[in-house]
């Protein structure tokens, strides 16, 4: 009996000895947890969120969106205009003027050799560079000198800001990736762990798919103003998004969780333990339902391709009063609301940021008996009494596809319901997120080869310029056969005002301007209902505690943008 | 005996290359793709240029005879080179196995994580198995009475109960509630001194104790079974009779008998500790083996899944010999010809 008494003390003297370490906050160091494990720390080798933002704590470009959608230089001195000289009369070219106290974390300088070589080492042919679309219709790129730089265009970019815009391409040290460039690329593991940077932290150690440690860059250009605040920088990954959540709002052991895409609930309820809050950034991510423009009977030979001649049309989605009954039906309210909580809003537009670009001429409240008005009208009524109306002989019956996700399906039995109160037969399919959204062209079930007569995934712009994004729907990009299903036009829309505006839009520099096209672009989408906005959704959610401070969360580049500027807050 | 062994190694290598080829081809047709998780603003142009950068699109049997180089020829030179610190020419130009996600080499990264998945997998195997038997030879040596049925009850909750349940309410209540233990594993933690030992005992507790519970139950479910077979055995009549007491009946003829065929079980589940637990890893960001194979599998780095689980699958067929032999030097019944 008393030794088992004994034991027993042991065994309870031991435990709580161990009680009270998990809470230490280090002052001079901040933990920040990202559930999916960065795996490299070159943006040129991978496309992942966790790779480029771990990246970006230590590599800058020249200048990066700030949260509102302006420009925020780093390494450039100024924003180049049409009035400084810096964007060149014509539109072809773009000049930079870096700052000239700039030194990369082992002292050397950084030059504008080092951004030519970045330009050059991402469009290696052999080199794979995952970014190399943001360099697509650069000519060149020269050195004009110590610290300037000019990119030159194939044609007139009223946007010139895409070439070293961002922390998806950040400049490489010339003198450390020097040698790594073309098919060499993969084979610097040493530089691609622990690239040479000029930003706020040096990275100490890197275990891929595991944790990075920084540590202060001493040779920081704001390192006399007392920037970074912290000394260290653990960013640890894996998990999964609600106990990265929960490691931040409940137990206090990190400061700052990324991307939590967790049921609203669960979150409020996590947050309400007092230990820190939920930030979300708005850049531009839509949840769309995109309307098929040609028939996918699958008796057709020609199943879901576009014919320029319209003989492959969809037999009653090409109807346009179908697509606006379809749209009115639909009350994006509830949607955003019940299904999206704070990580998205009920949007009419498909171009809903920066602001400036928002159209007013829009709106989409819900309206079933508008809806069966709208069809009765154009004579698409139910004539054999089965609740289902025709068109031209044909049901209304359509197939509409997304892929897995909780909130996806909740979001379609939602639609199915209204559609069904204006007579529109719906068939739900959903489809794993790696095959719908994978590309393989020998498979049926993919976004693009679109073999279903509605779907509906988030489409977006990682900067705040929207002619990429709006040139997608330019009447002879539809995905077809011809080009191994690769198109960028989904819905095979084509409208020859919207290709003239796109081709105004092209032409047209100054913001203003430009954003009186891209509303005109968007109301062609919205008012011919070639598709259906339904949520703007949040491009990240995180959660940073109490104790941190100058957190800045932003919708067009990296979370870690400003983390120079974050510090310890007195609690 | 030796003979036997001998000749269980030389089949042994058929089998690992006939494995080798089935889990290359299984991983290899499967719809995954290295670019798949890229962001959609990336166009399929990049992407193919991607794809042909990591020879993900050479055909098959040129992809399978360059893995096949790499991981036994390449691989086991870079060991002996990096073991011994001498150098084979061609040492620059010989071709080890890249991982698509971090361009790296894989095996530097299995060994980098090896170390975690051993401390805690190993330690909750060791402490299962110190618990298990005891308790279940206890257990069938007083079948029915209230610590069999008491045991009984809590090893069926430990078998039926999944790990990633038990973890998150470890979670819930230890770190949440009362605060006691930390949830996320700290990987940089290096043990120097009492307070370093006393947080890494502090993360591994939750984690190891989640493990422990489900090898103790499934062991010592086993070991009762084995032992009660025994109890009921003639020569234990017979050594009742003689009048031995009971320590000598049951330490020395019962349980040397009835860890026969546990001491097979527990070989037999070595290469599990090397393969890591892929789900209680997740869940408390312990980076082992079992979670580099999951985020690996969800990336599409088909040559790190590849490698990892031909790993295993190794560990397996080698700890089915070794089995086999303890089989033949704990039970003088088997022999080998």
């Amino acid at each position: 009996m008393k030794t088992k008494l004994t034991l027993l003390l042991i065994v309870v003297l031991t435990i709580s000895s161990f009680g009270g370490v998990a809470l230490t906050q280090d002052m001079s160091e901040v933990q920040i947890l990202y559930w999916q494990a960065s795996s490299i720390l070159n943006p040129y080798l991978s496309g992942g969120t966790k790779d480029i933002d771990a990246s970006a704590i230590v590599l800058e470009p020249l200048a990066n969106w700030a949260p509102d959608g302006s420009l925020n230089l780093n390494l450039a001195s100024e924003v180049p205009t049409l009035e400084n000289g810096g964007i060149s009369e014509d539109l072809t070219s773009i000049t930079w003027n870096l700052r000239d106290d700039i030194v990369w974390s082992d002292g050397s300088p950084f030059t504008a050799e080092d951004v030519v070589f970045t330009w050059e080492y991402c469009t290696h042919p052999e080199a794979g560079c995952v970014q190399a679309d943001e360099f697509v219709g650069v000519v060149s790129v020269e050195a004009m000198g110590m610290h300037s730089v000019t990119v030159t265009f194939d044609a007139p970019k009223p946007n010139p800001f895409r070439p070293f815009v961002s922390h998806i391409q950040p400049i490489l040290q010339k003198a450390q990736f020097g040698e790594c460039i073309g098919a060499e690329m993969a084979a610097c593991s040493d530089a691609n762990f622990a690239p040479v940077g000029t930003g706020p932290f040096i990275v100490e150690e890197f275990r891929p798919n595991d944790v990075v440690t920084y540590v202060r860059n001493p040779n920081y250009r704001d390192a006399d103003m007392g920037k970074p605040a912290f000394d260290r920088v653990v960013f640890k990954g894996g998990g999964d998004a609600e106990s990265a959540a929960r490691a931040v709002l409940e137990t206090g052991e990190a400061d700052y969780a990324w991307n939590l895409q967790i049921a609203p609930a669960v979150l409020d309820s996590m947050e309400a333990a007092g230990n820190g809050q939920v930030v979300v950034a708005y850049g531009q991510a839509i949840e769309t339902i995109w309307i098929n423009g040609t028939d996918v009977n699958p008796d057709n030979p020609n199943r879901s391709v576009y014919m320029a001649d319209g003989s492959n049309a969809h037999p009653f989605l090409s109807n346009k009063a179908v697509r606006q009954a379809m749209s009115m039906a639909i009350d994006t309210n509830i949607l955003a609301e019940q299904l999206y909580g704070r990580s998205g809003k009920a949007t009419c537009n498909f171009i809903n940021s920066p602001a400036s670009n928002v159209s007013p001429n829009t709106s989409c409240d819900q309206d079933i008996a508008g809806a069966n008005a709208v069809l009765d009208e154009a004579g698409v009524v139910d004539s054999d009494g089965d609740g289902i109306r025709e068109y031209m002989g044909h049901a209304l019956r359509v197939q509409y596809q997304t892929s897995t996700n909780a909130v996806r399906q909740n979001t379609q039995a939602l639609i199915k319901q209204w559609w069904g109160e204006i007579g529109i037969d719906t068939e739900l399919r959903n489809i794993d997120a790696g095959v719908f959204f994978g590309g393989d062209p020998a498979s049926p079930d993919t976004y693009q080869k679109f073999y279903s007569d509605v779907e509906m995934y988030t489409t977006g712009s990682s900067s705040p310029d929207m002619e990429s994004l709006l040139s997608n729907n330019r009447c002879g990009q539809a995905p077809g056969p011809d080009n191994n299903w690769t198109g960028s036009n989904i819905i095979r829309f084509c409208n020859a005002d919207y290709d003239a505006a796109l081709d105004e839009l092209s032409q047209t520099a100054g913001q203003d301007a430009r954003a009186a096209v891209i509303i005109r672009l968007n109301d062609i989408l919205v008012q011919e209902y070639a598709l259906i906005p339904l949520v703007y959704r949040s491009s990240a959610s995180s959660a940073y505690a109490n104790s941190l401070g100058g957190v800045d969360i932003n919708g067009w580049d990296s979370e870690m943008w400003n983390i120079e500027d974050w510090y310890r807050a007195d609690m | 005996m030796g003979k036997y062994f001998v000749r269980r190694l030389l089949t042994a290598i058929p089998t690992i290359l006939v494995i080798s080829f089935i889990i290359f081809a299984i991983v290899d047709l499967s719809p995954s793709d290295p670019t798949s998780n890229l962001p959609m603003t990336i166009p399929p142009e990049v992407r193919a240029k991607v794809r042909e950068a990591l020879g993900a699109d050479d055909p098959f049997v040129v992809k399978y005879i360059k893995w096949l180089n790499q991981f036994f020829i390449a691989e086991p030179l870079n060991l002996i080179e990096t073991s011994f610190g001498i150098t084979f020419p061609g040492s620059e130009e010989r071709a080890r196995v890249i991982s698509w996600a971090t361009r790296g080499p894989v095996i530097d990264i299995i060994a980098q994580r090896l170390p975690q998945t051993l401390w805690v997998v190993g330690s909750s195997y060791i402490l299962g198995v110190l618990i298990a038997v005891p308790v279940g030879i206890y257990s069938a040596y007083r079948q029915y009475s209230i610590f069999d049925q008491v045991g009984t009850f809590l090893m069926m909750v430990g078998f039926s109960v999944p790990t990633f349940f038990t973890g998150l309410m470890f979670i819930i209540v230890f770190s949440v509630n009362l605060k006691w233990f930390d949830s996320v594993y700290d990987t940089t933690l290096v043990v120097t001194d009492i307070d370093t030992l006393r947080q890494q005992l502090n993360q591994m507790i939750m984690p190891v104790t989640v493990l422990t519970l489900y090898t103790t139950a499934q062991m010592s479910r086993y070991t009762r079974a084995s032992t009660l077979e025994n109890l009921q055995q003639d020569f234990i009549r017979t050594a009742r009779s003689k009048g031995l007491t009971e320590r000598v009946v049951v330490g020395r003829h019962v349980v040397r008998n009835s860890l026969i065929p546990v001491v097979t079980l527990i070989a037999l589940g070595i290469p599990g500790i090397f393969a890591g637990a892929l789900i209680t890893e997740q869940i408390f960001r312990i980076n082992g083996i079992g979670q580099y194979l999951i985020i690996a599998i969800q990336g599409g780095d088909l040559p790190t899944v590849q490698t990892v689980t031909f790993i295993f699958a190794v560990l397996v067929v080698l700890f089915n010999i070794v089995a086999d032999v303890l089989y033949g030097i704990l039970d003088p019944r088997v022999t080998y010809t």
